[in-house]
This record gives structure tokens, C-alpha cells and sequence, in this order.
């Protein structure tokens, strides 16, 4: 991208060591004042994605997936929220950017594809015009070429009959097409970013597997850079290159998709590994849950906030009641937070927990 | 309340099981009308002539894509939609019309789980009012009174006695489940209709109330109809599975043959379309891709309800209805052109296989 650097980002202090990722997201913070008192919904993530790569984030409901990425997206300015940390987008840092100019990023360097299409489409404009008007935002053209352009995509993403569909209300469109419309509008100007939340989780199985091949597609077409927000380990599986494991608004395990499948580290990996009944492994007479509820994010466990429900708390106390587990490297590109020693890790997971799955 | 008359669950799946319900050319047409005079112009056939029959202590799972009719069905088998037509038997008791002073009795045997445990719970009410509810309206006297029975339940389910005060909002997703479970178990049913009883929840808890749901059943000897999308849910907790296309069953049979050797075309889309948790595999796959959305159930196709989207379809599959045939052993499937049975419909009774229909 060769856009005119700005006045602003003169103002911006910089980092001695410049970002060289394509995405870099640093120790971001995102807090929300509740009159219950002060939700931290994310707390101290950082993460970098370069361009032609998936990453994918899982952890349950709660866990600051979401919030991450309207984060990344700027959509939490204006409201209560309190962003502190960085987040470099090609080059740019947009936690201390102006809204405006986010804005403008918005779209066409990064876009999103959010989870549930019927909800994030307006039900009074046709499929076509919310497409159309995207589009004319970022591009000089006129309507006619937007309109063509609309269709184009929409044909992209295989919507039968992009030429009649393209006037169709988002109510006239059944789950799956409105899916693909959602899509056709996010890579409508070729975003170098794109944030998929929860993208098929709306969807039937069936559906859901053009979706994913459909997003696979796409990707090696734009070259951008992926980011799949899931809770579902098997859509992360088929998706990304690398995986972002977080609870309670932190990461706690991070590495390549191959790794975390193979040799996981971290107990609430292990957890949501061992906890879902899966089709291409014998029938389970008993699934192994985690034990206990996501924790409150307003009054977060003390030291290790997995540790509550952690199967293996008590090898590593009391430090694991005590002292919050920084992410720590355990082997190249994969990194662990937790207090259990490397080498006791990899042998609760040969010995117990793998044999399981 | 006592739990006696309550038979244990027989251990060997394989025996004969005299069946607690049975259900025969079950349909539901919702009228479409039109017009000041609300003419009828057409029907969406949700469920067009299904049948079935879940042995006492077992566990059928119904899957489909949205809109197969899956949820109507559960709701006519609670009798919370009415029938068009078809009949249920419950039980021996044929309660396809019942009115709804007649049914009341026998909703102590029938009961429903709700998917989504945040609407099916009344915010206003505490946990011991919603709980307690199935004793008050049905005149059930306990033992310790209500109050008793309700934390006892409540413990059953994994919940703790001192919610018994607190209300719906004060729980998380899995807790309601609970909550809705113990709400459903409070009359000892016979039958318990389980409508995506874990899909809101997240995988960690999805786990907890699969195991629960499990272990209710041997403690109590449930009977379930659980009714889910997701695949592999359904693999884990029925003996045997139903599979539903655009309001018919397209293929029943035990869960083992139905996931190992499917028999419609249908059923190994939808196998083949589950993503597995699984890095090495993901290049060598084979899959299935159905392209498209299933047809609209106002205006079905005729004949076979897949032909539209199936690879294998043939000039036969758009005329001739395909039946209901025996493939294997308790396995039937409705097609013409059988996945895993080379030699055609099995024959019970003998081991010889006869000629594919022609």
C-alpha cells in the first residue's frame, strides 16, 4: 500500500523495533467500566498474522475472541471502551489513529465477515446497493460499474443468478446465500485483512463446507491475510495455518495448527480437545468435559485464571494460584502459558491425555 | 415420589424392545393463505409422512439440515403442534388428537428440553417456582414436599440446593440447560424430546450436559428423541439415528451402520461434510460437496426429495418415489441407488439376498 503517510502518524511515538508482520498486534488491551465494575475483556494479547496465512482464534464464549477483533477494526471507538496496547496494520498503528482514518481503512484494507448475516445486513436495502454502496466508498466509479461489480462477486461466491439476485432483499436469501452475499460485500474491494467471526456457525454442515472451501478460495486468490475467529476446533482445523487459544480474555497457548493438534500444552487445550465428541475416532463411552464455567471476566481467578477448573492446578501450586503464567516459548513458533514444567507438559499429554482423543 | 415403577434400562441394545412410541405417516402441512379470506394457496410440507419407533430406555437422534423438519416433528411427538395427519402411539395409547384436558395426564410422561436455555426459561420466576411448576400443575404430592423434591432435583443435575432462590439470569448457558433439564425430569418421564439440547452451549459445557443426559438416562431409564445438527453430538449419545430430508426420513437405522456404512447418498454428504479436528488430514480428504441449498419444502421435487442435489440421481429418482427398504439389518434407507449394499435389500428372517428391485 503506498498511501501518503499522514500528519497524525508523525504524532504516533514509534516502537524502536518497527513492526515487520503484516498484522502485529501488541499487548492489547481492551477494558470495559460496568457499574459491576471493570470488565476485562481482553487483557494483554499479542499476536502477528503475515499476508497469505490463517490464523485461528478458539476459546469459549466470553473469552475476548470477538472484542479482539472489533478491536483490531476500530469498531469499540466511541463507545466506553478503554483500548490501550498497539495494534500495526501494514506498517500503520491504529489503536492511536483517528476514527476517521480507521474508517477509511475499514473495508478495503480490512474487512469482516461477522457470524450472523441476517443481523449485520440492513433489511431495507437491497443485497445489491449495500454491496454497491461499499464499494462506491473506496472506489471512483460510477453506479453502473459498482452494480457490475456487485454481480461479478456475487457470481464469485456462487450465488445462482447474480444478475436477478442482485435486487433481492437479504430476507429473500436463505442462510447460506446470505452467508456468501456477507462474503461477497467484505472482499468487495479486496481487503488485505479479512476477520471471519464465527462464519459458519449459523450454517448447516453441508453449508458450512462450501463456506469454508469457498473462504479457502478466495484467499489464494486475494493473498490475504485470514483470521478466523471460532469456537469450533474443527473448522480451525480445516482453515488455519496457525492457532490462537484464549481464555478469559488472554492467550494461553499459540502455535501451528499441525502442533496444537499434535502436541498441545497447555490443560485448557488439552480440555477443549478432549471434550468433543469426534466422528473420526471411535465412539467414547464417556466425554471427558472441563470441569466448572468460563470464569466472570470482572473478577478474574487470581494467578492462572484456567486454574479453578484445571485438572493438574495442584502439580504446579501454589504458583498457579498465585502468579499470573507469562507466555513462554517451549518450542520454535509455539508458545505456552502455564506454570507446569516442559518437560512434565509433554508427558501428561503422551500419557494422559492424548490416548484419550 | 417414588422411582420404582421406573424399569432399568436393559443392558444388551441387540434384544427386542417392546416400543414405547410409535409413530405412522406422521405429517404436518402449515397452511400459506392469502387475501382478506386467508384462502389457502398452498402448504409448507414440513413433515410429510414419516415413521418410526424408539424402544423404551433407548435413544433415536433425528438429524437433518435446517429446515428438514426435525423440530416439527418433536413438537407433534410433545403434541405442541398439532398433526395433519399420521398417527402416534404412546405408550399403547394412540394421543395423535388428544385434546388438551386429555393429554394433561400424560404429559407427566412425556416432557421436552428446549435448545435455547435462555428464551425457555421464565426470567421472572425463581429456579424452585420454574422447577416446582410441573408438581403445581400437575397435583403431584411429595413426599417432603415440593420444595425438597426441587433441590433434590436440582442436585441431581449438578446444580446446588441454594439456587433454589436465585433466577434464570444469575446462571450461565450450561446451568440453564441444567435448570431445563430438571424442569423436565421433575415428573419422572417415560419420554424425554431433547430439541438441540447442547448446541447454544460451548464445547466444555456441551460435554457436561451430554454426560449428564447420559447418566439420567441409566439412573432413571429415560427414553430420548434428542433432535441436533451437529453430527457427531448425535453419534455420541443415540443407539440409533433417523436422518431427515425436506420432511421425510431418508434413512434410520442403527448408529453404527448408519455412521460407518451409510446407505443414501444424503447421509454421506452430510458425514463427509463435518470438519474433523484433524491437521494431518485436511489435503486428503475425500468429500462430498452437495452444491447448494435443499429446495424450498412448499413446493418439494417430485419423487425422490434429493434428486435435485444428488450426484447418483437417475431418470427413476425424478418418478418413482423411492421406498423405505431394509438394506441391512434395522437399517433402512430411501433409495434407489444404495451407497454401501451392492447386493440389494436385505431379507430378514433368512441370510439369502435377494435380486435388487427393478
Amino acid at each position: 500500500m503506498n498511501r501518503p503517510v499522514e500528519e497524525w502518524a508523525s504524532l504516533v511515538p514509534m516502537e524502536d523495533d518497527a513492526p515487520t508482520a503484516f498484522l502485529d498486534v501488541r499487548d492489547l488491551r481492551i477494558h470495559f467500566p460496568t457499574d459491576d465494575g471493570l470488565v476485562k475483556s481482553v487483557d494483554g494479547l499479542s499476536f502477528t498474522l503475515e499476508r497469505g496465512r490463517t490464523l485461528g482464534i478458539v476459546g469459549e464464549s466470553g473469552s475476548g475472541k470477538s472484542v479482539t477483533s472489533l478491536g483490531i477494526l476500530g469498531l469499540h471507538k466511541g463507545q466506553h471502551a478503554r483500548i490501550s496496547g498497539q495494534v500495526w496494520l501494514d506498517g500503520e498503528e491504529l489503536v492511536g489513529a483517528s476514527p476517521e482514518h480507521v474508517r477509511r481503512l475499514r473495508g478495503k484494507k480490512m474487512a469482516m465477515i461477522f457470524q450472523d448475516p441476517l443481523s449485520a445486513m440492513h433489511p431495507f436495502y437491497k443485497v445489491g446497493d449495500q454491496i454497491v454502496e461499499a464499494y462506491r466508498v473506496h472506489n471512483e466509479v460510477s453506479k453502473k460499474q459498482a452494480r457490475k461489480h456487485a454481480i461479478d462477486m456475487l457470481g464469485r461466491v456462487g450465488i445462482p443468478q447474480p444478475s436477478e439476485r442482485v435486487d433481492d432483499y437479504p430476507h429473500q436469501f436463505s442462510g447460506g446465500m446470505r452467508q456468501r452475499a456477507m462474503i461477497a460485500m467484505a472482499l468487495s474491494c479486496d481487503p488485505e485483512l479479512l476477520i471471519a467471526d464465527e462464519p459458519t456457525t449459523a450454517l448447516d454442515v453441508t453449508v458450512q463446507a462450501q463456506i469454508l472451501d469457498l473462504v479457502r478460495e478466495l484467499q489464494s486468490e486475494f493473498n490475504s491475510a485470514v483470521m478466523v475467529i471460532t469456537h469450533d476446533l474443527g473448522v480451525v482445523a480445516e482453515l488455519a495455518d496457525d492457532i490462537l487459544v484464549m481464555y478469559a480474555g488472554k492467550a494461553v497457548e499459540q502455535g501451528s495448527a499441525r502442533e496444537l493438534f499434535t502436541a498441545a500444552e497447555h490443560p485448557y487445550t488439552w480440555g477443549l480437545l478432549s471434550s468433543m465428541p469426534r466422528l473420526d475416532r471411535d465412539r467414547q463411552d464417556r466425554l471427558v468435559p472441563i470441569a466448572g464455567s468460563p470464569p466472570s471476566l470482572i473478577n478474574v481467578p487470581e494467578g492462572c485464571a484456567f486454574h479453578p477448573r484445571c485438572r493438574f492446578c495442584e502439580l504446579s501450586a501454589p504458583r498457579s494460584l498465585t502468579e499470573v503464567p507469562v507466555m513462554t516459548e517451549t518450542s520454535p513458533g509455539h508458545r505456552v502459558a502455564c506454570h507446569l514444567e516442559p518437560a512434565e507438559r509433554r508427558r501428561l499429554w503422551a500419557e494422559e491425555v492424548q490416548p484419550l482423543l | 415420589m417414588t422411582i420404582s415403577d421406573v424399569s432399568p434400562r436393559p443392558a444388551d441394545a441387540g434384544a427386542p424392545r417392546p416400543p414405547l412410541l410409535e409413530v405412522t405417516g406422521l405429517t404436518k402441512h402449515f397452511p400459506i393463505t392469502r387475501g382478506v379470506l386467508r384462502r389457502q394457496i398452498g402448504a409448507v410440507k414440513a413433515v410429510d409422512g414419516i415413521d418410526f419407533t424408539v424402544a423404551a430406555g433407548e435413544t433415536l437422534g433425528l438429524v437433518g439440515e435446517s429446515g428438514c423438519g426435525k423440530t416439527t416433528t418433536g413438537r407433534m411427538l410433545t403434541r405442541l403442534e398439532e398433526p395433519t395427519g399420521g398417527r402416534i402411539v404412546f405408550d399403547g395409547r394412540d394421543i395423535t388428537h388428544l385434546s388438551v384436558a386429555r393429554m394433561r395426564p400424560l404429559r407427566r410422561d412425556v416432557q421436552m428440553v428446549f435448545q435455547d436455555p435462555y428464551s425457555s426459561l421464565n426470567p421472572r420466576h425463581t429456579v424452585g417456582t420454574i422447577v416446582g411448576a410441573p408438581y403445581r400443575l400437575q397435583s403431584v404430592k411429595t413426599e417432603h414436599g415440593t420444595k425438597r423434591a426441587v433441590q433434590d432435583l436440582l442436585e441431581r443435575v449438578g446444580l446446588s440446593p441454594e439456587h433454589y432462590n436465585r433466577y434464570p439470569h444469575e446462571f450461565s448457558g450450561g446451568q440453564r440447560q441444567r435448570i431445563g433439564i430438571a424442569r423436565a425430569l421433575a415428573l419422572r418421564p417415560k419420554l424425554i424430546v431433547a430439541d438441540e439440547p447442547v448446541s447454544a452451549l460451548d464445547v466444555s459445557i456441551q460435554a457436561q450436559v451430554i454426560n449428564l443426559l447420559e447418566d439420567l438416562q441409566d439412573e432413571f431409564g429415560l427414553t430420548y428423541v434428542v433432535i441436533a445438527h451437529d453430527l457427531s453430538v448425535v453419534r455420541h449419545i443415540s443407539d440409533r439415528v433417523a436422518v431427515m430430508y425436506l420432511g421425510h426420513i431418508v434413512e434410520i437405522g442403527p448408529r453404527q451402520a448408519v455412521y460407518e456404512k451409510p446407505q443414501h447418498p444424503y447421509t454421506s454428504a452430510l458425514l463427509s461434510a463435518v470438519p474433523v479436528p484433524d491437521v494431518t488430514r485436511r489435503d486428503n480428504r475425500e468429500r462430498i460437496r452437495l452444491q447448494g441449498d435443499p429446495p424450498s419444502p412448499i413446493d418439494p421435487p417430485p419423487a425422490c426429495p434429493f434428486h435435485t442435489r444428488c450426484w447418483k440421481a437417475q431418470e427413476v429418482c425424478r418418478t418413482v418415489t423411492p421406498p423405505l427398504v431394509e438394506f441391512a439389518p434395522g437399517q433402512r434407507a430411501a433409495c434407489h441407488f444404495p451407497e454401501n449394499a451392492p447386493d440389494g435389500p436385505y431379507e430378514p428372517g433368512t441370510d439369502s439376498i435377494v435380486a435388487p428391485a427393478s
